[in-house]
Order: structure tokens, then C-alpha cells, then sequence
């Protein structure tokens, strides 16, 4: 577990290919053909509303569930057949599943005790994975004495503690107050990169995502709808799922012609070299500008948010669905302004021509 | 592995249980190799056994519908009061449930029978109404509703009140429209419990009843012990299994009712001191039928155990100890029994914890994985069946068991009749459901995931119930252990037929000892009774002592 640093391009140590599973015959499957490479070292982040398939997929990794087509590949090797505890991966539950009979050295040696570790060996083991997660010294207390994000380290180091190949981590601050999840996700990512862990995690919350991963994927219905850098998700959202579910709902029907495209709200300026006909438009917030009243497109100011940085405004225009803007504080207008608008190219995001987001 | 598993309890069951009543009833049907179903019309047909019935679900009815008023506002102090003592009083409150039926009888006897309590102050007695009948099955089953109904209403968070005291519903509507309606179930499944437990009850109105009272299980004994008249034991035997069917079908409906979502909190959380003068009252109210109903039959045992011809002396419990004593009941000293029933009730919780223990576990074992189809597979149905199959021996006539042991298994390889392991098996037939009942919300309690986290980590399912399953249900297994042996040292209807002569068990001997008239007999019953009641009670404190705090089983 040495950090090496290498720069050659790692093996893929994760592959599945053509994953499917289905609970029900009649609804909709969990996992819809689903093809996923994790490089080792590398961490990855699947991102997705619940219900969207993102646990199926780590249970279908770690052996909990069987996939009904498709196969999973650790190392090259098969995985099918495979019993959860002959996989040697690690999977940290999304409520911990801290064994209540045991305290926190009996937690955190369990994997150890399973593989025959010697009891010295096992206590030396501990006490070193306590110190990396912070809580050192705490080998004797009960779990139910633990805090939630005491209980969290635990579970992380529980998860360590064998060594895996893989670490999986399942909502892995889901259950934590907004303050200690942000701290957690930079100790977490910090930790990773110093140990040369391997992780594919699963959450939510987008922030959590781009905070902790190499690469982002998007999951939507069983399917991955976009996988990329968290600043190519961000930037270049791929459908208007991925761009509504990023909290873009500036959305609407268009067509390019050249480098402006019609929409409800009047011509808008695309990219260099987007390809002229009918498609789906996203307009970044920030890419909203306020100008004086009568330039440009009319909108009236519905309601305003304070965002901390920016001012966030809700803009019921003349023509066409509602826009959010985000603007300085300093410019902000009031409730009931009227202001003109314009578009800024750079903030302006042609999505490719998926289904409406639901 | 799961028809691995499920292999002892099955076998257990089809030799100890079904082919016993099986071979009984169709002795009883059958006349020269042909089935006489006529009987069924003859029988039914006849006006006394027809009061028989009549009067069996009466008293089942009215007993049922007397503990619920009286035990359901014991519930509720127990469940959302503070009071000192508590702790203690609900264990004093479970004590009857774990005394033997024959100890009841003979508690209420001492009270308010010939030359009881009360009819030496008052001139009183209630063993020639059926009233004496009726309180003695609230004394046995007010621990029923208590526990049910109050270890629910106990973790019922008060909050759900609350809300819809804030949304306008006044104190008697938010009750009526939140706590009622999460309460109908357990209400409904601890009033189906009792009404089981009387329809069947025996022992208590076999000595209490007298001759002009008999439900279908004291009918049954005396056509078959008394008439030999097996037909109409047979005939009977049948229509008490439909009834029982019926309302174990109702229950197992309602349990899973009250197994749907309810928001559950700490019970220790939601009591608190009574406030005002209403909810003192209720509390003193309580207190007050506690001690008359469940304290006074039981302490006047140990009175009547205790008055000697020449005034308080323990010569009833000396005199325990020589055969001679006996005016000729026994051939064996009667303090024998104590130790045969200890030993039989070890034989018996062994084997109802193993059986009763293995089903439990069948019954939890992860979901088989649905089909691609979506429906549950046959043998998950089947093993759903089996739930409701082991709380049977609850409801068929112990009698008939008992007969049955006598006449089905004497042919080798099943020659038990002279094994003394015959009293044990029978014994732990009715052991088995408790057993069962315990270990079941607890092995159901244990999250899967943590399993799944002790696989992740390396553990084959082996190890993994080893280390997760088993030590969060080794205390109920204990509790279990102990329910079976308070059960099977109380167990009558089954035993009375198959104990031999020279080895009576204490429910045998109290009952064969109150048959005969004499002053010592009745001296030394009431003894041995105590006997009996001090070696439950004991049995059942240790239970309290390791039962969780927050336990809202069924028992």
C-alpha cells in the first residue's frame, strides 16, 4: 500500500461489460447493460438519483447480487461463481453495518481475523488504521458510543483494514452533517491518493462526487448516461438528464443555423462548429446576463436567492420558459425589475438529442 | 441446505405429532376398515356435547373479551408510566402465565373454593359458577395482554400524538385516529393468543369446572379416559383442530399486519410519572387488580400449603417425602415428582430448543431469489406454511397427543410406550411454538446487511452466522431455553395419559392428589403446587433478568 508514483498508464483492475440485472419481470431493470472500466489507483464516482442503479452495481461487484447477463472482471480474472468473501474487494455499506457485538478493534480486525492474521500482527494492524482515520486509542469502545462520523472512520477502517483490490464505498457521507462531509470528503481523497487505493464510489450528492473523484459517471435508469473528469461533466453536461439532475434547468428546445440558434428566447450564440439543425440548448446560469431594461430580451424579476458567493434570480421573460441567472451581489435587482437579457456563448451547451429528462 | 435444515423439525413433527393424532382419529373413524363419517352427524347431533361446544366458545369468548377489559388499561400503565417498582411488577405479572394450569386451578380452588379463603370469611364460593373459571383464565393470560398490546404502545412514539394533537384532533381523537389503529393489530393478535388458550384450556377447568362444566378438551379426556368411547373423542379431536386452524389462520393474518411499518422508539423514552388525578388513579386502579386477581390466588396457595390441622405447620411438605403419607395415592413418595419433572423438563427444552431452534433458523435463512417471473417460488410458500404448522401442538387437543403417544407408537422401531423419553417428546411438543415464537423476531431482527458486511470482509456463511447471527441471539436463546422447560414442567393434558404410575410428573400428581378426598391430600396438593409455582417463578425472574429491556415479543 505504498504511494508509487508512477505516470505510465495503469491496467484496468474493474471491467464490466454488458452488466444487466432485473428484479421484476414487468418494471424497468436496476442495471441496463451497463460497461465500466476502473483503472487501478484510480477513483471513481458514480453519481445518481436513488433508484438509478447505482447500489445494484456495487453489490453486483462485491458479490451480493448475481447479474442476470454481462460479466465482471477483476484483474482479467471472471468473477462469476465467485462468492462475496473469496473476492477480496471492499465494500463500506451506506449506514456502516458496524458489527454491534463487537467494539472497535474487533470492527475494524474482522476482515484480518477471517483471512487467519496473528493476533499480534492483527493488533499492530489496528492501531495503525485507527491513527490513519484519526482515532487513535479507541480500540476498546463500544460502537454504539461512537458519533456518526466516528462511526464512519470505523467503517472505513474496517473496510482497509484486508488490504482490498478494490474499496467500494456506498453513500459514503450520505448519513453526515453538511460541515463534517465536506472536511471528510478532502481527508478521504488525500487518504486514497497516499495509499494507491483503487475506489469506486456511489452517491447523490454532486458536490461529494466532484470532490472526491478522478472521473465521474452519471447514472440514469440503469444506464451510465455520462462518464468524464468532474470539470468535463460540469462543463459539458451530456444530456438534459445529466444537465438537469447538475441542477441546470435553463433548458429549451432550438435550432442551430450558423452560430446563433433560435429558441423561445430569441437567437441564441453556440460554439464554433456545432452542427446546424434541431437540438436541445442548455444555458448555464452564469452565462445569463442582466442588461439595461428595454436592450435585448424583457424579463421580470420572480424571486431572488442569496447564494453566499452570487445572487441567484428566477426571470419570468416575455417570450419562452423561465431562466435562472446568476449575477454578482452587488448588481443584483430586486423583486419585480425589469431587466433586459443576453446570452453569453461561452456558458452555452448543446446537449446531445436524448429523451426529456423525467 | 434449507430442506437440510428443515428435515429435523418435519421429522420431528410427522412422528411425535401428526402420526399420533392421525392414528388416534383414525381409530376412532374407521369401524372394520371403513371410514364412519355418519359419526360426525351422531355426534354433533347428540344435545350434550352440543352444550359441550356451545359452552366452549362461550367461556373462550367471555374470558377473552374479560381479560381484554381488564388487562388493556394494564397495558397502557405499564407501557407510559413511571413508577417505582416497575420493573419488578412486570415480572410478578408474567408469573401466572408460566405456572402450570393445574396450579392455577388449584390457587383459585384455595381462594374461592369449598372451604376456601372466602368461604371461610364470607361464605363465598365461586367453583360451583362459572365465574371462577372466567378469572382464573384472566389470571393466566393478563401477562398476555400486557406483554403484546404494552411492549408495543411502550415504543409507539409519542410524537405521532403529538402531531395530530398540533394539526387539531383533540386528546380522545388523537388517540382514537393514531395510537388504535396502531395498536388493532397487536390488540387483535394478543385477544386471538387468549381466546386460543381458553377454547383448549383444560387443566383449569378440569378442577375447576367440576361436573357441570367441561370444554371440548375436558370432554375429550372424559370420553376417552373415563368412557373409552373413542368415536366421539375422535369426532371432537376433529372439530377442535378446525377451530384452532381457524383462529391460528386469523393470527398468523394479524401478525403480519402488525409487522407492517410502525414508527418504533425506545420504549424507556416514552414513560414518564403520572400527572394529574386521573392517571394516578388508573395507576392505583391497576395496582389494585393486580393484587387482588393476580397476587391473592397465589399468595393464598402458600397459606393454605401451610395451615396444618393443628393450626401453620409444614407437615403437608414432610410429609412429601414418604409414599405411606398418601393414604394410598401413590406408590412412590410424592416429592418423587418434583425430581421426575425436572428431569423430563430438562430432557424436553433440550429437544424443543434443537427443533424449535432449527425451524427458527429455516424460517430467516435469506429469501430464495426470486424468479425472473416475480413470484415467490413453492418452497418459500411452503416454509411460510410451516410457520403456521409448528404453533399447532398450541391448539390440538394435548389430550389426544397423549392418547395417540399410546397407541401409535408401540410398534418397533417407535416402540416408546415404556422409553422414558416419551413424557419429554410429548412435552416438548408444546415447547417447540415458544421456542419458535422467541427466537423468530430476533433472528428476523438481525440486518442482512450485516451479514453482507461480514462476507465483504471475508466470512463464508458459515462463519458469518457464526460471528454475526449467533451472539445477538444467544440471549434468546437462553429465554427460549427457559420458556420451554417453565412450559414442559407445567405441561398436563399430554403427560396425565403417558407418565406411568410410578413416575408422576407435579401437574400429575397435584391433580391425582385433589381427585381424592381427605384433608392431607388437599394439604399436600396445595404443597406441591407451591412447589411447582416457586420452580416457574424462579425460572421465569432469570428470564426477566436477561430479556432486553425493549422486547416487544409475544410472550
Amino acid at each position: 500500500m505504498t504511494a508509487e508514483h508512477t505516470t505510465a498508464r495503469e491496467p484496468e483492475l474493474l471491467r464490466l461489460g454488458g452488466v444487466s440485472v432485473r428484479f421484476t419481470a414487468a418494471g424497468p431493470p436496476a442495471l441496463d447493460a451497463v460497461d465500466l472500466d476502473v483503472a487501478a489507483r484510480e477513483i471513481v464516482c458514480v453519481l445518481g438519483p436513488s433508484g438509478s442503479g447505482k447500489s445494484t452495481l456495487l453489490r453486483v461487484v462485491a458479490g451480493l447480487q448475481q447479474a442476470d447477463a454481462g460479466q465482471v472482471l477483476l484483474e482479467g480474472r471472471e468473477q462469476r461463481g465467485v462468492p462475496a468473501h473469496r473476492r477480496g474487494v471492499g465494500l463500506m455499506f451506506q449506514d456502516h453495518q458496524l458489527f454491534p457485538q463487537h467494539d472497535v478493534a474487533g470492527n475494524v480486525a474482522f476482515g484480518l481475523r477471517m483471512r487467519g492474521v496473528s493476533r499480534a500482527e492483527r493488533e499492530r494492524a489496528v492501531a495503525g488504521l485507527l491513527d490513519l482515520v484519526g482515532l487513535p486509542g479507541t480500540q476498546r469502545r463500544a460502537v454504539a458510543s461512537l458519533s456518526g462520523g466516528e462511526q464512519q472512520r470505523v467503517a472505513l477502517a474496517r473496510a482497509l483494514a484486508p488490504r482490498p483490490r478494490l474499496l467500494m464505498l456506498d453513500e459514503p457521507l450520505g448519513q453526515l452533517d453538511r460541515g463534517l462531509r465536506e472536511r471528510l470528503v478532502v481527508e478521504l481523497r488525500s487518504l486514497f491518493r497516499e495509499l494507491g487505493t483503487t475506489v469506486l464510489a456511489v452517491t447523490h450528492d454532486q458536490g461529494e462526487a466532484f470532490a472526491l473523484a478522478d472521473r465521474v459517471v452519471v447514472m440514469h435508469e440503469g444506464r451510465i448516461a455520462q462518464s468524464g473528469t468532474p470539470l468535463e461533466v460540469w462543463q459539458r453536461p451530456a444530456s438534459e438528464f445529466v444537465a438537469r439532475f447538475l441542477g441546470f434547468d435553463n433548458v429549451v428546445e432550438a435550432t442551430v443555423r450558423g452560430r446563433a440558434a433560435a429558441t423561445p428566447w430569441g437567437a441564441v450564440p453556440v460554439p464554433d462548429g456545432t452542427a446546424d439543425g434541431p437540438c436541445r440548448l442548455l444555458v448555464r446560469p452564469a452565462g445569463v446576463r442582466l442588461t439595461a431594461a428595454p436592450e435585448g430580451l424583457n424579463a421580470t424579476v420572480e424571486a431572488r436567492t442569496f447564494r453566499g458567493t452570487h445572487v441567484s434570480l428566477l426571470l419570468e421573460p416575455a417570450a419562452g420558459p423561465r431562466l435562472e441567472a446568476a449575477c454578482p451581489l452587488r448588481d443584483a435587482p430586486e423583486v419585480g425589475a425589469r431587466v433586459g437579457l443576453s446570452f453569453a456563448e461561452r456558458d452555452v451547451v448543446v446537449l446531445d438529442a436524448g429523451g426529456p429528462a423525467d | 441446505m434449507r430442506l437440510g435444515l428443515l428435515a429435523v423439525p418435519l421429522a420431528f413433527f410427522a412422528l411425535f405429532f401428526a402420526y399420533p393424532v392421525v392414528a388416534i382419529v383414525g381409530r376412532g373413524l374407521t369401524d372394520g376398515g371403513h371410514w364412519q363419517f355418519g359419526r360426525f352427524g351422531e355426534v354433533l347431533g347428540d344435545p350434550d356435547i352440543a352444550h359441550v361446544l356451545w359452552f366452549t366458545v362461550w367461556q373462550a369468548a367471555a374470558s377473552t373479551a374479560l381479560t381484554l377489559l381488564i388487562a388493556l388499561p394494564g397495558a397502557y400503565v405499564f407501557a407510559r408510566f413511571e413508577f417505582p417498582g416497575k420493573q419488578l411488577l412486570r415480572a410478578v405479572v408474567a408469573v401466572p402465565f408460566v405456572l402450570p394450569t393445574v396450579v392455577v386451578g388449584t390457587a383459585f380452588l384455595a381462594l374461592a373454593g369449598r372451604g376456601g379463603l372466602l368461604d371461610e370469611l364470607w361464605g363465598v364460593r365461586l367453583d360451583t359458577s362459572v365465574w371462577a373459571i372466567l378469572l382464573a383464565h384472566v389470571f393466566f393470560n393478563y401477562a398476555v395482554v400486557v406483554r403484546t398490546v404494552g411492549g408495543l404502545w411502550g415504543q409507539l412514539d409519542p410524537r405521532q400524538e403529538e402531531a395530530a394533537r398540533v394539526l387539531g384532533a383533540g386528546r380522545l381523537a388523537a388517540w382514537r385516529r393514531v395510537t388504535l389503529p396502531a395498536l388493532g393489530p397487536a390488540v387483535a393478535a394478543a385477544a386471538l393468543m387468549v381466546f386460543l388458550f381458553t377454547f383448549t384450556s383444560f387443566g383449569v377447568v378440569q378442577i375447576l369446572g367440576g361436573p357441570t362444566f367441561s370444554t371440548l378438551e375436558v370432554e375429550i379426556y372424559r370420553q376417552t379416559a373415563d368412557f373409552l368411547d373413542l368415536p366421539t373423542a375422535a369426532v371432537l379431536t376433529l372439530v377442535q383442530f378446525a377451530a384452532v386452524l381457524g383462529v391460528l389462520a386469523v393470527h398468523a393474518w394479524t401478525v403480519r399486519r402488525r409487522e407492517s411499518a410502525l414508527r418504533l422508539v425506545d420504549a424507556s423514552r416514552t414513560a414518564r410519572r403520572p400527572r394529574g388525578g386521573g392517571q394516578w388513579a388508573l395507576l392505583w386502579g391497576t395496582l389494585a387488580v393486580i393484587a387482588v386477581l393476580l397476587l391473592a390466588p397465589l399468595v393464598v396457595l402458600v397459606e393454605r400449603s401451610f395451615a396444618g390441622p393443628d393450626g401453620y405447620s409444614t407437615v403437608f411438605y414432610t410429609s412429601l417425602r414418604s409414599a405411606a403419607s398418601a393414604e394410598g395415592t401413590f406408590s412412590v413418595a410424592p416429592l418423587d415428582a418434583l425430581w421426575n419433572s425436572l428431569a423430563y423438563g430438562a430432557a424436553a427444552t433440550v429437544i424443543a430448543v434443537v427443533v424449535g431452534g432449527l425451524a427458527a433458523a429455516v424460517l430467516t435463512l435469506p429469501r430464495l431469489r426470486r424468479g425472473p417471473s416475480g413470484r415467490t417460488p413453492a418452497i418459500s410458500r411452503f416454509v411460510r406454511g410451516f410457520d403456521v404448522l409448528l404453533m399447532l401442538p398450541l391448539g390440538v387437543s394435548a389430550v389426544t397427543v397423549g392418547f395417540g403417544f399410546l397407541i401409535s407408537l408401540d410398534t418397533p422401531p417407535l416402540d416408546l410406550r415404556a422409553s422414558w423419553w416419551l413424557v419429554p417428546l410429548a412435552q416438548a411438543l408444546v415447547g417447540v411454538p415458544f421456542v419458535v415464537r422467541t427466537m423468530l423476531p430476533v433472528l428476523r431482527a438481525v440486518d442482512v446487511r450485516l451479514r453482507e458486511a461480514a462476507a465483504v470482509l471475508g466470512a463464508s456463511p458459515w462463519r458469518a452466522w457464526r460471528e454475526v447471527d449467533l451472539p445477538l441471539v444467544r440471549r434468546a436463546l437462553l429465554i427460549a431455553a427457559g420458556f420451554a422447560f417453565a412450559v414442559s414442567l407445567g405441561e398436563f393434558g399430554a403427560t396425565v395419559f403417558i407418565a406411568r404410575p410410578d413416575r408422576p410428573t407435579l401437574p400429575v400428581a397435584v391433580a391425582r392428589l385433589l381427585g381424592r378426598a381427605g384433608e392431607t391430600n388437599y394439604g399436600q396438593a396445595m404443597a406441591l403446587s407451591n412447589l411447582l409455582m416457586v420452580v416457574c417463578a424462579g425460572a421465569l425472574l432469570v428470564l426477566e433478568r436477561l430479556r432486553p429491556a425493549d422486547h416487544s415479543g409475544e410472550f
